[in-house]
């Protein structure tokens, strides 16, 4: 299964809803354009919901700190909301969990942004 | 029990990584290894069969990459080989220093490691090859056997 994504506001943030796989190839590309376009128009606070994503690799893992550090340059804020055990245990071994603002619950991660 | 082996000759492209991880789970299930352990197992499969077509033989389609897996009674041995131009070893950094921590690179090796029982890079000016081995233990090792 591929990589889909779909965006909501919430609050001024916007929710990413992502499910599949984010994977070297188009999977890591859906998710390096929509960050990208979000950028493009201005929206700076953003929530990745990988609830529904049920495999990542070492490109995924890669898109979703370029996508973080492109985010936090433009002086906006990235969170990573609802991680399966396969991607919340695959941030602890690569020591990433204590990088990304992890959030389990998402009215908690809309209010964690500064207004 | 006697050894098993299946053999896969595939070309450099992203198709390429998909069957491998594809294979390697299924034979992996065969073998009798629990979700987790197929996961890493195939996880490791798609990272090595990665740097095969990626790093290895750079999407070059007059090279093709090998995929071999030997199931045993006491283990699952697997062996991807590129033909590129052997995987500098030196220059595999360590993804956990502080200093790593942000690229956006350079975690398949240690993903391989932190999944794999034991791993062996071999290098060489005609390619890399990398072999994966994972213990069997608990209920794999009472495992279906392979359908080839």
């Amino acid at each position: 299964m591929s990589m889909k994504t779909s965006n909501r506001q919430v609050d001024g943030v916007t929710i990413v809803d992502c499910s599949g796989r984010i994977t070297l190839g188009e999977g890591s590309v859906i998710l390096r354009d929509t960050v990208k376009d979000l950028l493009s128009k201005g929206n700076k606070k953003i929530v990745l919901n990988l609830g529904d994503v049920n495999y990542i690799d070492s490109s995924g893992i890669g898109e979703l700190v370029s996508a973080f550090t492109t985010v936090k340059n433009q002086g906006g804020e990235l969170k990573l909301l609802n991680l399966t055990k396969k991607v919340h245990d695959l941030l602890q071994i690569t020591k990433l969990y204590t990088v990304f603002d992890v959030k389990d619950d998402e009215a908690a991660a809309v209010k964690s942004f500064a207004k | 029990m006697t050894a098993h082996r299946v053999s896969y000759t595939l070309d450099s492209t992203l198709e390429t990584v998909n069957s491998a991880e594809e294979a390697a789970s299924q034979i992996a299930t065969e073998a009798g290894f629990d979700d987790e352990e197929v996961m890493k197992i195939a996880m490791a499969v798609r990272e090595a069969a990665v740097n095969a077509v990626l790093h290895g033989n750079a999407y070059d389609p007059a090279k093709k990459v090998t995929v071999d897996f030997e199931r045993t009674a006491r283990e699952l041995v697997i062996t991807i080989r590129d033909q590129g131009k052997g995987l500098d070893l030196n220059k595999i950094p360590d993804p956990l220093a502080p200093e790593n921590l942000l690229k956006t690179s350079g975690r398949g090796i240690f993903l391989i490691r932190s999944f794999m029982d034991q791993v062996e890079i071999h290098p060489s000016q005609a390619g890399t090859e990398i072999k994966l081995i994972k213990h069997v233990r608990g209920s794999a090792a009472g495992g279906k056997e392979a359908s080839q």
